[in-house]
């Protein structure tokens, strides 16, 4: 009776990518014990945010897709009321027009927008499967445009890159035409100097300091010098957990969130680092192996959205960290602390997890 | 044949996708890749570096003490400002031993205990990595003298460092205030405001007068210098600083000449007058005698200073003009004599014989006598004011009942603090029935209204209240706060933000009956009236009263055998304004022991007058220290 009860719980479960999600939360409490300075509240916080973002990935898991297909224009046109009420309403935190507030609680649509935007590109190119034309991607590509935008301006550049990034990947494993591709390269590179005037005078600077690091080593140079010396001096072995002095001496900013991973590699050295990527392919490898054998466009298209939104998250992160990326606000998927981020990536991996398990009913 | 073409184009999409993801699974590689290499020469290659820099990753973060903002009088005249001296310090951390060093530098440059005491002081407050003073203001040969001999002493440095410097010395110190250094008490203080980190490495904060009232405002806000140092905590260099913001300019609407030659006329009388600009509420002098030199302050008051000032008979740290209380005796009498007219109690014409006594009808006959002997005899309201006819205001003060004068004087603003952007004023007291009942659970009785009617009895008012209710009385009863600070200039922006004088109300006052009062006041000061020798040949219309105050010790003050006599004579007041036509000038003058008002108050408020009014210098002149040797900022 109760195995049978437990079969139907993990009917829809994705062994390979749950055990590789557990063990890469595991990690995460790990490191994040150490970050916070030996913190059990800290810890406890986290593995509430896990209960309650694991809860979210089975719901998810266990939702047939064609429902969610449904939901998918929905959803895309609610976010974009929403980003529009923060253009418009809402509250400003830290410099930030981010949030929206609905009295009872505080909302990011932005972090809608990172699920909504491939849902919905996923669906209108299913529509149009195998007659897709230049005008479909065109008017994907502003699908994707006109929210990226909104969240640019709040300003959010790290949403606003896992956002277009998603787009992109929906439209390039739709078919996006190479010719278009080179093209789209071109105009980006030519509009270089438009964004360039778009962005904010930090966001400026973190790119400039990304050429340069050392020309503002306390100003915006510091996350990226104090994580890399971080990083280097754990070596290739590390220091060992809770011996990383940079993470102990407070020298490392938002050492639980964003820049979690150099605390890690401090303590875990470049072996640490190995296990950890290996991890994070092992999850890509399987997202793209469930894209791969997906039933239909929609679902195809958005495995792989996912998956490779989750690799965006991991690589931007730790290219942050480690130096050669700018510093743009990205987790570390399913280590970082922090409810949103966990919450959206397991989502993901609960409808890669749904796509797989659900394949056959939609075949038959 | 449509099956077929979806067929093949199914089949296309998928190879197509698959395809796609393949080439995506390369990038994916291909990206982690480049990180791993990344990590192989950070982690590998550079680990020496690295691991080097951790080792000595030493951020400190320096505090940089702000300038403090100037005072300046109304015509630019500094009253406080900072100048550059140079200071030896010593860094802790980068030397053996340290009595040694001291030991070695008392050689060079004078070291006195007191020095040592303050630099152990600092010391012990725990700022290892930065520099401590051992010894402030240095001479150019001083300087010289271990500039020559550095080299023997690492870990010690000249540096110039600003000070808070008072050129006007005792002129205006009660106004200005002081800054000192910041106590135990300050701390407690700072760090509930939420302020503490502001003051950082700092040392001084203001603490009377001015100089802590606006505080915030001359504070500035502290820079940091954000300073790398190797693993001896030596600094290697500088990597970032945040400026500090210096404090804002304060310009008051004090004139310091006139506070000069007013200071100067009290001569050797302790005392105090208050002048106002009456369109304005702007406090033109405030003077409370003796003062002291807040120079004194700066660095800490050494205990010999701090005895003298603290223990002195003439309390020279007491602000007279807001803390003493006196009865305002007479000077009460024109405000008593507009009450009686506005509520319809007298009439301009109404008179009464005065044998120099009044008799409390019904009150078992109590005799109040009237400072005349045998009397005024008839007399009107006119006459009562210029004469200062006691018996006069008994009646009236009889007639008006005491509830009726503590609600229309109250509009005076006797009884309650007048708001003066100076800390530490006290409230003086008009009384009223329920207030007896509260203070003594006692009824109030006619005997204690017709004291009143005269400012005695439980009477009494601050000299600032004082010049306070004449300036309202010269401003045709409108209200305006008194106020010293005028403007305070931003430091950064050179923004002037001006305090405005706004009415705060307005008495609605019968315009006649206010003539009446003024007229009579005019008469003090002419022949024939109490201050007519002080008003004699006065060239503009000047409005006075005088006063005589029985004694009553300020707060604290001791009995000492010597001077009983002298302090047991009366305290002499002046209310006046000039002109009465059109007043430019209110003031108050309260001289403790000074006996009658006409004789010692009434001279001091004519030289003022003269001077603010005529330019009138008066002798002997004493040259007030101008801007010019200052390097200011």
């Amino acid at each position: 009776m109760i195995n049978r009860l437990l079969a139907y719980l993990v009917k829809h479960i994705d062994r390979y990518l749950m055990g590789l999600v557990a063990a890469l939360l595991v990690m995460g409490l790990i490191t994040l014990f150490s970050a916070s300075g030996e913190s059990f509240e800290r810890v406890t916080g986290q593995i509430i945010n896990i209960c309650a973002a694991l809860t979210i990935m089975w719901i998810a898991a266990n939702v047939p897709l064609h429902y969610l297909s449904r939901i998918a224009l929905p959803l895309y046109v609610v976010g974009l009321v929403l980003l529009v009420g923060v253009a418009v309403a809402g509250e400003v935190v830290n410099g930030a027009r981010r949030w929206l507030n609905l009295g009872f609680t505080r909302i990011q649509p932005s972090e809608l927008m990172k699920i909504a935007v491939p849902l919905l590109l996923a669906w209108y190119f299913d529509r149009y499967e195998a007659i897709l034309k230049t005008r479909n991607f065109v008017l994907g590509a502003v699908l994707v445009i006109v929210p990226v935008l909104l969240i640019a301006r709040q300003p959010d550049l790290g949403t606003a890159l896992l956002v277009t990034a998603a787009g992109f990947y929906v439209l390039f494993l739709a078919g996006l035409s190479w010719k278009i591709l080179v093209g789209l390269g071109l105009v980006g590179g030519a509009s270089l100097p438009f964004l360039w005037s778009m962005l904010h005078d930090y966001q400026r600077q973190r790119v400039l300091t990304l050429l340069d690091p050392s020309q503002d080593p306390l100003g915006a140079g510091y996350h990226t010098i104090q994580s890399t010396i971080a990083l280097g001096s754990g070596g290739f072995f590390g220091k060992g957990w809770l011996n990383g002095t940079q993470a102990h001496l407070d020298f490392l900013p938002e050492r639980t969130t964003d820049f979690i991973f150099a605390v890690y590699a401090e303590e875990f050295g470049m072996v640490g680092n190995l296990v950890l990527m290996v991890l994070f392919l092992l999850v890509i490898g399987r997202g793209l192996v469930i894209a791969a054998n997906a039933p239909t466009l929609f679902t195809r298209l958005l495995a792989g959205a996912i998956t490779l939104t989750f690799f965006t998250y991991a690589f931007v992160n730790m290219g942050m960290v480690s130096g050669i990326l700018p510093v743009v606000g990205v987790p570390l998927p399913l280590i970082s602390y922090g409810g949103t981020s966990l919450v959206t990536i397991l989502f993901g991996i609960g409808l890669l997890m749904s796509i797989h398990t659900h394949r056959r009913l939609v075949q038959t | 044949m449509n099956r077929t073409v979806e067929l093949r184009d199914h089949q296309r999409e998928l190879y197509y996708f698959q395809l796609r993801l393949a080439i995506v699974g390369g990038a994916v590689l291909c990206a982690f890749f480049v990180l791993l290499v990344r990590f192989f020469y950070v982690q590998v290659i550079q680990h020496e570096y690295y691991h080097t820099l951790a080792e000595q990753n030493r951020i400190f973060i320096v505090p940089v003490v702000p300038n403090r903002g100037l005072i300046l009088d109304r015509n630019g005249v500094v009253l406080a400002h900072n100048f550059a001296a140079y200071t030896l310090e010593i860094t802790p951390s980068l030397v053996g031993d340290l009595e040694q060093t001291i030991m070695d530098l008392s050689g060079l440059v004078e070291i006195t205990p007191k020095d040592r005491k303050r630099f152990q002081k600092l010391l012990e407050e725990g700022h290892d990595f930065a520099s401590i003073p051992i010894r402030t203001r240095l001479n150019d040969e001083e300087a010289a003298r271990f500039a020559v001999n550095n080299y023997r002493f690492p870990g010690v440095e000249i540096n110039a460092r600003l000070f808070r410097h008072y050129p006007n010395a005792e002129i205006a110190s009660h106004v200005v205030g002081y800054i000192g250094r910041i106590s135990d008490n300050d701390v407690d203080k700072l760090r509930n405001q939420g302020t503490a980190a502001n003051y950082s490495a700092s040392d001084y904060i203001g603490k009377v007068g001015l100089e802590q009232r606006y505080e915030t405002e001359l504070r500035g806000v502290t820079g940091y210098e954000h300073v790398e140092t190797d693993a001896n905590g030596k600094s290697v260099r500088t990597l970032r600083s945040i400026l500090p913001v210096s404090g804002n300019n304060l310009t008051l609407a004090l004139d310091a000449r006139l506070q000069q030659v007013a200071e100067q006329a009290f001569g050797e009388h302790r005392g105090s007058l208050v002048a106002i600009e009456p369109s304005t509420g702007g406090v033109l002098a405030l003077v409370s005698k003796p003062g002291f030199d807040p120079n004194l302050f700066v660095e800490g008051i050494d205990p010999q200073n701090w005895d003298a000032l603290n223990n002195s008979p003439d309390h020279p740290l007491n602000n007279r003009a807001l803390q003493g209380v006196y009865p305002p005796g007479s000077t009460f009498k024109p405000f008593m004599a507009l009450t009686g007219l506005e509520l319809g109690k007298r009439k301009p014409g109404f008179t009464i014989s005065d044998p120099g006594y009044f008799v409390l009808s019904g009150g078992g006959g109590h005799v109040y006598r009237d400072w005349k002997a045998g009397g005024h005899g008839m007399v009107d309201l006119h006459k009562a004011i210029v004469q200062s006819c006691d018996t006069y205001f008994y009646g009236l003060a009889q007639d008006l009942g005491i509830d009726a004068i503590h609600q229309f004087i109250g509009q005076f603003g006797f009884g309650k603090f007048t708001g003066i952007d100076i800390d530490g004023e006290v409230d003086g007291l008009l009384p009223s029935q329920e207030w007896k009942q509260k203070r003594f659970q006692q009824k109030w009785f006619v005997g204690d209204t017709i004291s009143i009617g005269v400012g005695q009895g439980y009477m009494l008012a601050t000299p600032l209240q004082l010049a306070f209710a004449t300036a309202i009385l010269a401003n045709d009863g409108r209200v305006f706060r008194p106020h010293v600070v005028r403007q305070i200039q931003d430091s950064q922006t050179d923004a002037i933000t001006i305090i405005e004088p706004q009415p705060r109300a307005e008495i609605p006052l019968s315009t006649e009956n206010v003539k009446r009062v003024r007229d009579a006041m005019i008469d003090v000061t002419r022949p024939g009236g109490t201050a007519a020798w002080a008003g004699l040949n006065a060239k503009y219309l000047f409005a006075g009263k005088t006063g005589t105050a029985q004694v009553i010790g300020m707060k604290g003050q001791k009995y000492e055998e010597s001077k009983v006599n002298e302090r047991h004579r009366d305290h002499a007041l002046f209310i006046a304004y000039a002109p009465a036509d059109d007043p430019k000038i209110a003031l108050a003058i309260l001289v403790e022991n000074g006996g009658h008002g006409a004789s010692t108050a009434a001279p001091i408020a004519r030289q003022v007058l003269d001077y603010y009014l005529l330019g009138k210098e008066p002798p002997p002149p004493k040259p007030i220290a101008k801007e010019e040797e200052q390097e200011n900022d």
